[in-house]
Order: structure tokens, then C-alpha cells, then sequence
């Protein structure tokens, strides 16, 4: 990997002095190591699903075995009746008038209520001595079931007689919706897209599948509840959101939020998986009607269920552009499958629209996006929420318009490739660097990987190494059929929560001195999903606080919220309320020592002072005092909320609207070496360059990149949760069927961080996480078309695509 | 579930007699996947652990008499060169934990047309030696596959051992699955060439009920060989031939449309394995020097 320093044409933009860092051990831009490291690879960290507790009881959840379906009856008596078996709880058990959740709307039921809407929807819940006899006894419960139609896609969902999802809909979309199955319908509308057709000597029109991939975490879905004496609960769990979660158990539980403490328990990924809820309430419920601690952990093929998926989706584009390869206008409609329920289906539908475009100039554009309601598994939530899905279809699109241009394809994006001050579709301008088509000049200059690496010469003459061949191990060719082929794509992600949502973060910095030594600690709610909060919290707070001793204080409710971890948005919002918090300590550990110094050294009221090395120090460098005599026995301890600028909702008809924070981008470029005969891929190749603003720990940077672009090369050529189309069953809810990539189908992926600084983020830090998962898939899409000559408009790409079969 | 841990074979058989519902478990690999997911519930667990000599193999003149519970990863490191096929497919078994703990008794106890030792066991040409209280008997491997994991076992009878043809020519096996390691049969295929007897053999994997072998893609393979003096000359063999072999192995496969792909997907590509197969091994055969790197 290769660090850029800041371009010299950018302004700086880091309201703070940066230098602090280097003068502080283990603080920001340093590759300080994770905490939680070593413990994971050594299989000792314990992760949620290892807690255990004392007279515990072992909570199960009954699901419905069909997809759309009336409860005619539930008879739980033999369930009951089983020994070992402390309580069954249904719709009827519920203790509070709320008996739904979601996250927007809440639209969930806790527990199934008179029928069912998708395969796997919770319908009872058992507790029991033993995960076995839990499970054993709910398979006593009888439900009679009388079967509905399903709706599984846009024609069954809008027929005029269709079933409805949900009767009697009363949320903020339904006035603006054609059809109570659409959750919510954004379009963007800008400019005059008819009359710019007229100016096109190209047009480009393209229909395009995107499969339902799963997030695939590998910590499943689980957690502890204990009932506490004052008719509370304590609930430790796994999730990506704390206080939202807490917004949405607490009422169903009749409870007041402060009577559930939540605790991060230890999590394994999330990707978007986590923002819903699964077990919390289920086991809360549990621990309440028994008065015992109950644990609930799902296995795999429980987590299939437990959690929502990305949205399939099908898109249709049209793209002109003139002989001279300008974009003229662009036409699409972006059809998403939300599912059942409606989880994070609005967000997704605006960014969908929003974003639409991808990372290109086009004036006049008619964009329109829509979310369904179906009996399909529900979706919300995943790494590149509603992007992915633009971007597998806009680049695929880019494509097609060089060829018929007749133009190199990289070219054609540079020539169209927005920058800063572009305005977008939405007539947001881009007022932070934009360098999409440097990204994209970097990843074609690398050097090409050798050609034919399954060969090697020999004593014995040439010698064939299968693992460097599509098919691997499977030994399917020594070269035969194989053919090699090169792609392009770039992508366009916002960071942060969009459209006019109040996106703050809460930081508790305690700065006091133990045994001599000055020590920061942080707490704040957020939660360490793999993301690396917890080790770049310390390089902060070692930053702006000069100390080297930070303590990081466990995930939890006693402290105000953290928002989300997703959205590729922790490092830009915690970080920015962490760095806060650590300037209001900062100024009042400086007020202390002006204080009871101050008469002393008259730099004490004349100079910028600074912590650095445990000391107060000048600008000059020179030391006024230790921290250990400022402080001695006090403590400051400061908790503070931060809040990145404002961002507005979408216009419901024209799209317009300032509604993304900050954007990012990454580019790929795909090499791949596919068997055209068997229709097998290896992908040799994915070199990515993404521009992070600022890498406040640059090997947690290229770490999230590389595990994007693997999660983006998954679904591009096997990750695909397949539904039956008649019954809306999940037929593959399992990893011998779920395929994800091996360390075999992770191909070498060189990274090439690009540091622009954004001045209006903290550090001018720019998110990370989700934009190498934009442009990964297409990149490889683009690979696969360049090797085969053939149109492959669907994703993931399946053998019997390639082959014809 | 009683679970009954027999200290040796003659207790085993013993226990499996007086109980003959007991499923056998080894390395555990399918059963334990089995009982996880609550697919079965046997009353009796036979643990086959504590029985050393499953996991011995002997090397005789012309087999190799290999225990139930040898391991794959053991098969790969020990026998590539006396059962090449075997080792090539234990290669491709799921991943290295599952290749240390699984073993070949356990691929056929099962009977699972997806089993990776199949085309290869069909292929090299193989007895299964099957013992109960009353008696050993030898199993024909072609006669073993009853149905859709279903094996010719008697419901007293043990696995004990299979004894496997010594490779007296080239072998090799191909297996397509949509990912490049860890990864269930799509479809397979095992190609074996029999020198001593001017003869090919040939095993099909996940493309129809049970694993079969293409026994008219043999003979017509067998029958040209034999006609255009192959085996003596060592000429390459022309492409007519080689693709009529690939035909005759695609309409050998009666496969289905499943999660994991499509029925004319399989019968596709086991025709390009098959070709491929033969390409290899005969290439082989005539001596090029070529070897591989990475498989067995």
C-alpha cells in the first residue's frame, strides 16, 4: 500500500493541530494495533454468544414455516407441558399496548399476530433448562396455518387485486406511494431529460438483476437478558446500534427506557445485519415472565432468518451521451424488494435515488426509485445501502456506452467524472475533493499481474499449479478454456445518515491522574463491530489529550447515544464527538493549571497551549507543567453530544435537496481469469484506490477496504440468498449453500489510499467502510464481460450464465 | 440417544447387531451435521473412535486395503501414489480440519451421490468390505449405490475397509463447484486408466441419484483405444474420439435442477471434465512429463 501525503493543490483542512500526534505515541494516523486482536485470531475473545450466567435458561423462537399465511390457532399445551420448560410466550403474552417494532416504522411484530408475512417470521418463543429441550418443545407447538398468495415481485405486488403486505397503513409514505405494497417511492428529477435525449448520438439502455446477498457475519445473532430486582432487565447483546435499539424494546416491554441497560456484548460483524432488532426482545420477554437470566444464541441457519438482507433489485437504465463521450442525460427506475417489513427501506430507496447517477456530471436526469413490500425475506441494511445496487448497474452502463462509442472505457468515466463543485441531481454541490477520475488513473497505471501464473517451469518440465486457476483445488483445468479479462468501476457512497436525520454522537471523556501517570478514559455507546472505534477512540483522545494512557470504557446505555455503526459513519461522528469531548476536557484541564500557575509563567495566559507528553506545553515547546501537578487529585470529566452540519430531507416529487453529509469514492480494477467452457471464475485481481481524506490508523484503512472489496467480489460471482418464486421459501439457508469467499477466491488486493482532506470533517477524515463495496462488483462484472463477450446483466454470476447451460 | 463407544471391531459388530438402528459415527463430519440440524435422531450413536485399525491402510500387490476412518488429509499425504484419483478428490474435501477428522467409511456410509470419494472409488475400481456378526463380505463398488443415500449395507453391517484397485496408470478427477475451495459438488468427475487391462473407468459425482459410472463412454472410449492401437502407438487421441467420449459421459448423467445449479449445467460440464480427464491422463500416459503442483 501507498500513503499519499495531502495533494498540494487542496487546502488544508483540519481544524486541529495534527502535529499533536507525532509528538504523542499511538496517536491518529499511526497503525496502532487493535486491542481486541490478538484475542480473535486466538479464538479467546468472547463474543456474545460465550456469555453465560448462573441458574440461566435458554431461549427459542418458533418460525413460521410458510411465507404468507393466517394463523388459524396456536396450541401450546404440549409445549407447556414439556419438562425442563419455564415459559411459551405468544402474540397473546405481550405485556405493553406496543407490540411492533422497526426502525422507521414500526411495522414488525414482536411476535406473529393472526398471520404470517415471510418464511422464518417469529411466531413463539420457549425457555427452557437447555438449548435442546427449548428447541424440542417448540417443535410441540401446533399452528394451524391457512395459506394466502404470495407477492413476490413488482407485477404481484401493484395487480390491482394484489393481497396486501399491510392492511390499513398509516405511516409518512403512504400518502405518496401508487400502491399500499410500495413502502416509500423516491424519483430525482433535474433538468430536462427528453430534451437532452435529442442531443445524444449514443444511447445506451440496459435491465439489470441484483441478487439478495446476505451479510453474512459470523457471529450470529445472540445475547444475554437478566431481570433486574427493580422490575428492569439488563440486556447484553451483539448489535450495531445501542440507543436504537433501547427506542424500540423498552416500550414493547412497558418499560421505561432507563429500567433497560443495555451492554455491547462482543460482537462478530454486523455489515448492516445488526441494525435491526432480532433477539433483544424476545429474550427480554423471556427473562421478565421467568424471572431468570435468559440466553439466546441462533446457529446458522437460524441467523438466515434472524436478520434482514440486501435488497435484490431491478434496475433499468438509459444512458446518451454524444459522439464525443459527454453525458447528455440518464434515465432509470430502481425497483427494490424490501420484503415483508419495511426495516431500513425508505433510506435505502434515497439513496438509491439520490445516488442513482453514480460519480459522473449529468444535467438532466429522471431518476426514480421505490422500495416493495412482498413476502420475501425482509431487507434493510447492508454495507453500500441502496448504492451497491446503482452502481452494479451505472458502471455496467458506462461500459456498454464506450463501447458503442467506440471509446476506451476509463476515459469515458474521466471525461464524465464529477469533481469538486459539481452539482448533483439532487442540486447538492460537492464541496469537498471529488478525485474520481485520479482514483480511476491510479488503478489502471498499476502494473498488470503476470500473465498464465499457473505455470512454472521445471527440472521436469512445465508444471501446473491448480490453485492459481478458476476451479483451485477442484482441479477442473490446467489452462484449458481459460481466458483472462479486465475491468473498470467506480462508485459514489455518502457517509453518514442522510435526508434531515438528527446524525449525533455522544463522548464521555474523564481525564484524572492514577499512580502519578495522567490517564484519558472514553466511554461512548458505540458499538466495535470489527470497525476499529475502539482503537482509533485512544489515537484520539492520545492526540488531544497528550497522554499515552487511555482507557476505553465498555459500550453502553449509561452513556448518551452514539448513532449507528453503519453508514460508514463512526470514525467521522463518535470520532468527531470523542475529539469534542477531548477539547472541552483539554480546555478545562488549561483553565486548572491558569489557575494555580497561572501568576507563575506569564505564557500560562499569552500562548496556545498545549497537552502533549503529559504535559502542558507552549506552541514553542516549552513546559509549563506536568499534568500529574495540574490535576493532582481532580478529576474533569465531560460528556457532550456532536453533531456534523445539518442535512435536509429530499422534495417528495423533484428529489431535490442537500440531503448527504460527505461522499466518498473508490475505484477498482478487476482482473480475472475465467473457464469459459465450465463457466468458472478466479478472480486474480482487485486493486482499489479510495480517497479516506485523512487514515487515522492507516492499517485499519486498508483493512476495511480490502474486506469491502471481497464483500463486493462475493456477490458478484456466489453470494446469493435464492427465494423460491412460488412460495417465497429461502431454499439456501445455510453455508454449504450460501457461498462466501474463501481465502482461495481472494484474490491479491492492492490498495492505494488516497489522503484529501474534507474541511468539514474531524481530521478531515472521510468514511471508509462502504465505497470499496460499490465498486467491486461491477469491476468484476466488467472483467468477467471483457473475457466471455457476453452481456452477463445479473448478479451474482452463476456458471450456467457464462456457459449458456 | 445412548451413545455406545465399542472398545474393539468384534464389540462393535457385536453392539451394531443388538442395536441396528445405530449409526456409526468416525470423524463425525456428515453426522454430526445431521444431528445438529435435528435431520436425525438416532437412538444409538456407534462410536467407531476407539478402534485403531479403521485408521490403518495396507499396501498389497495390486490394492490398497484402506481403513474406514482414514482420513483424507492422511490419503493425501500417504497414497497419491498408489490411489492418485482418491488423493486428487480427498484434496477437494471440504476444508483441512474437516480432511483430518472425515474419512472414505464415512462418504460411503452416507451414500450421498455428492460425496467426493465416489467417482474416484468408481473409477480406480473398488470392494467394500462389509462385516457384521455373521460374516465379512466383499462389495462390488458398482453394485454399492442403491439409491439416494441408500448403500448396499445390511442393517447389522459395518463398514470395515475398502479395497481399492493400485493405480496401474493415470488417474485424475475433476470436480466444479461455485467457489475455488470449500465447496459441495455441483457435479464431479474421476477418470481412471487401466493399462493392464486396456481399459478406462470412469465415476460420476452429484449428477444423479447415486454416483454412477459412464459405462457407455467407457466402452465406446474402450472400443476405440482399442480399435485405432492406442494403448501400444501412444498417439494423441483425436478429437472425434474424445468428444464423442464427452458426450456419451454428459448422457450418462440423469441430474436435477437445484439450489447449487441446473440439470443441463451438470450434464455440461461433466462432458468437459470428462474430456479434459481424458486429455490429462492420457497425456500422462504418453509420457510428457507434465506433473502438478498444488493437487496431488
Amino acid at each position: 500500500m501507498a500513503l499519499h501525503p495531502r495533494a498540494a493543490s487542496v487546502p488544508a483542512g483540519t481544524p486541529t493541530r495534527i502535529t499533536q500526534g507525532s509528538m504523542t505515541k499511538g496517536g491518529i494516523g499511526e497503525s496502532t494495533l487493535r486491542p481486541d486482536g490478538t484475542l480473535k485470531v486466538t479464538g479467546e475473545f468472547a463474543y456474545s454468544s460465550d456469555m453465560w450466567h448462573e441458574d440461566m435458561l435458554w431461549g427459542h423462537t418458533l418460525r413460521s414455516t410458510m411465507a404468507h399465511a393466517a394463523i388459524r390457532s396456536i396450541d401450546i399445551g404440549e409445549a407447556v407441558a414439556t419438562p425442563g420448560v419455564y415459559a411459551v410466550l405468544t402474540y397473546d403474552d405481550l405485556p405493553a399496548a406496543m407490540k411492533n417494532y422497526g426502525l422507521e416504522i414500526q411495522d414488525t411484530p414482536v411476535l406473529a399476530h393472526g398471520k404470517v408475512r415471510h418464511h422464518g417470521e417469529p411466531v413463539a418463543l420457549v425457555a427452557a433448562d437447555h438449548p435442546e429441550t427449548a428447541r424440542r418443545a417448540a417443535a410441540k407447538i401446533r399452528i394451524d396455518y391457512a395459506e394466502l398468495p404470495v407477492i413476490t415481485d413488482e407485477a404481484s405486488a401493484t395487480a390491482p387485486d394484489a393481497v396486501l403486505v399491510h392492511e390499513g397503513r398509516t405511516d409518512h409514505h403512504i400518502g405518496h406511494v401508487a400502491h399500499p405494497n410500495i413502502v416509500h417511492r423516491q424519483p430525482v428529477v433535474r433538468g430536462d431529460a427528453d430534451a437532452a435525449a435529442q442531443r445524444a448520438d449514443v444511447v445506451v439502455t440496459g435491465d439489470y438483476v441484483f441478487g439478495m446477498q446476505d451479510q453474512a457475519f459470523l457471529g450470529p445473532e445472540s445475547g444475554l437478558a437478566v431481570p433486574s430486582e427493580d422490575g428492569g432487565v439488563e440486556l447484553y447483546v451483539a448489535t450495531q446500534w445501542l440507543h436504537s435499539d433501547l427506542r424500540q424494546i423498552a416500550p414493547v416491554l412497558g418499560l421505561p427506557e432507563d429500567k433497560v441497560r443495555m451492554t455491547l456484548s462482543g460482537v462478530g460483524g454486523a455489515f448492516g445485519g445488526r441494525e435491526d432488532l432480532s433477539m433483544q426482545i424476545h429474550a427480554c420477554l423471556l427473562a421478565l415472565r421467568t424471572g431468570k437470566p435468559v440466553k439466546m444464541v441462533y446457529n446458522r441457519f437460524e441467523s438466515f432468518f434472524g436478520h434482514v438482507h440486501r435488497h435484490p433489485a431491478r434496475l433499468h437504465y438509459e444512458h446518451g451521451a454524444t459522439k464525443d463521450g459527454r453525458l447528455t442525460h440518464m434515465r432509470c427506475r430502481i425497483v427494490l424488494d424490501g420484503g415483508a417489513y419495511a426495516s431500513a427501506s425508505p433510506a435505502v430507496v434515497g439513496n438509491a435515488a439520490s445516488l442513482a447517477v453514480g460519480p459522473y456530471v449529468v444535467e438532466d436526469v429522471d431518476i426514480e426509485a421505490l422500495a416493495l413490500y412482498s413476502n420475501n425475506p425482509p431487507c434493510g441494511a447492508m454495507r453500500g445501502f441502496g448504492a451497491v445496487q446503482a452502481c452494479f448497474a451505472y458502471e455496467a452502463q458506462m461500459d456498454k456506452l464506450a463501447a458503442a462509442l467506440d471509446m476506451d472505457p476509463v476515459e469515458l468515466r474521466q471525461l464524465n467524472a464529477m469533481e469538486q463543485g459539481t452539482l448533483l441531481p439532487t442540486g447538492q454541490r460537492v464541496d469537498s475533493p471529488a478525485p474520481v477520475a485520479e482514483l480511476l488513473r491510479r488503478v489502471k497505471a498499476r502494473p498488470m499481474p503476470p500473465e498464465q501464473q499457473w505455470l512454472s517451469a521445471d527440472a521436469g518440465g512445465s508444471s501446473v499449479d491448480v490453485r492459481a486457476l478458476p476451479g483451485g483445488l477442484s482441479n477442473t483445468t490446467h489452462g484449458e478454456g481459460v481466458v483472462r479479462g479486465v475491468g473498470y468501476a467506480v462508485g459514489l457512497k455518502n457517509v453518514g445518515f442522510s435526508e434531515g436525520f438528527d446524525d449525533y454522537s455522544t463522548a464521555r471523556v474523564r481525564m484524572e491522574v492514577i499512580n502519578g501517570e495522567p490517564v484519558a478514559t472514553v466511554h461512548t455507546a458505540m458499538a466495535e463491530v470489527g470497525q476499529g472505534g475502539v482503537t482509533v477512540h485512544a489515537q484520539i483522545a492520545r492526540t488531544e489529550l497528550g497522554v499515552s494512557q487511555v482507557t476505553i470504557q465498555p459500550a453502553d446505555t449509561r452513556v448518551g447515544s452514539a448513532g449507528s455503526t453503519s453508514a460508514s459513519r463512526q470514525t467521522y461522528v463518535t470520532g468527531g464527538a470523542v475529539k469534542h469531548s477531548c477539547e472541552a476536557v483539554r480546555e478545562q484541564v488549561l483553565e486548572m493549571g491558569r489557575r494555580k500557575f497561572g501568576t507563575y509563567h506569564p505564557a500560562w495566559a499569552t500562548a496556545e497551549l498545549l497537552l502533549e507528553g503529559g504535559k502542558v506545553v507552549t506552541d514553542g515547546g516549552e513546559v509549563l507543567a506536568p499534568l500529574a501537578e495540574v490535576l493532582e487529585d481532580e478529576a474533569v470529566d465531560i460528556e457532550l453530544e456532536w453533531r456534523h452540519r445539518p442535512t435536509e430531507a429530499f422534495d417528495l416529487r423533484t428529489g431535490q435537496g442537500n440531503g448527504h453529509v460527505q461522499y466518498s469514492f473508490a475505484a477498482h480494477r478487476a482482473v480475472v481469469e475465467v473457464d469459459t467452457e465450465l463457466g468458472l471464475v478466479k478472480v486474480i485481481e482487485l486493486a482499489c484506490a479510495q480517497d479516506v481524506g485523512k487514515a487515522l490508523n492507516p492499517l485499519s484503512v486498508v483493512g476495511q477496504i480490502q474486506g469491502g472489496t471481497t464483500q463486493g467480489l462475493g456477490v458478484a460471482v456466489m453470494e446469493e440468498i435464492l427465494v423460491d418464486p412460488k412460495t417465497a421459501k429461502v431454499r439456501n439457508p445455510s453455508f454449504t449453500d450460501y457461498l462466501i469467499p474463501t481465502i482461495l477466491d481472494t484474490p491479491s488486493i492492492p490498495v492505494d489510499v488516497l489522503e484529501l482532506a474534507d474541511d468539514h470533517a474531524p481530521y478531515g477524515l472521510r468514511g471508509v467502510g462502504e465505497a470499496p463495496t460499490l465498486s467491486s462488483t461491477p469491476a468484476v462484472l466488467a472483467a468477467i464481460r471483457n473475457a466471455t463477450g457476453l452481456e452477463l446483466n445479473r448478479t451474482p454470476v452463476r456458471p450456467e450464465h457464462i456457459t449458456g447451460t | 440417544m445412548d451413545f455406545l463407544r465399542p472398545a474393539s471391531w468384534e464389540e462393535a459388530l457385536a453392539a451394531k447387531a443388538e442395536h441396528p438402528t445405530a449409526v456409526p459415527i468416525a470423524g463425525g463430519t456428515d453426522v454430526m451435521v445431521e444431528i445438529n440440524f435435528d435431520h436425525r435422531r438416532p437412538e444409538h450413536l456407534l462410536d467407531l473412535n476407539r478402534i485403531g485399525e479403521l485408521s490403518e491402510w495396507q499396501t498389497g500387490p495390486d490394492t490398497v486395503r484402506l481403513g474406514a476412518s482414514v482420513p483424507y488429509s492422511a490419503i493425501m499425504e500417504n497414497l497419491r501414489t498408489e490411489l492418485p484419483g482418491l488423493a486428487l478428490a480427498s484434496h477437494t474435501v471440504a476444508s483441512p480440519q474437516i480432511r483430518n477428522r472425515g474419512g472414505v467409511g464415512g462418504n460411503l456410509g452416507t451414500a450421498s451421490p455428492a460425496g467426493d470419494a465416489h467417482p474416484a472409488l468408481l473409477a480406480a475400481g473398488a470392494e467394500v468390505e462389509a462385516e457384521s456378526v455373521r460374516g465379512t463380505r466383499m462389495i462390488p463398488i458398482d453394485a454399492f449405490y442403491t439409491g439416494v443415500k441408500r448403500n448396499a449395507l445390511a442393517p447389522d453391517e459395518l463398514i470395515r475397509a475398502v479395497h481399492i484397485k493400485k493405480a496401474d496408470g493415470p488417474q485424475q478427477f475433476s470436480k466444479v463447484g461455485t467457489r475455488n475451495a470449500m465447496v459441495i459438488a455441483v457435479c464431479a468427475f474421476g477418470l481412471a486408466l487401466h493399462p493392464g487391462t486396456r481399459t478406462v473407468r470412469t465415476g460420476i459425482g452429484s449428477a444423479a441419484p447415486t454416483p454412477v459410472r459412464a459405462e457407455a463412454a467407457e466402452e465406446f472410449l474402450n472400443a476405440a483405444l482399442d480399435e485405432g492401437g492406442f494403448w501400444e502407438n501412444g498417439k494423441i487421441i483425436t478429437p472425434s474420439v474424445a468428444k464423442q467420449f464427452a458426450q456419451l459421459a454428459s448422457g450418462a448423467c440423469s441430474p436435477i435442477d437445484d439450489v447449487r445449479g441446473t440439470a443441463a449445467y451438470r450434464r455440461h460440464a461433466v462432458g468437459v471434465m470428462a474430456r479434459r480427464t481424458l486429455g490429462w491422463t492420457w497425456e500422462q500416459y504418453r509420457d510428457t512429463g507434465r506433473t502438478l503442483e498444488g493437487a496431488a
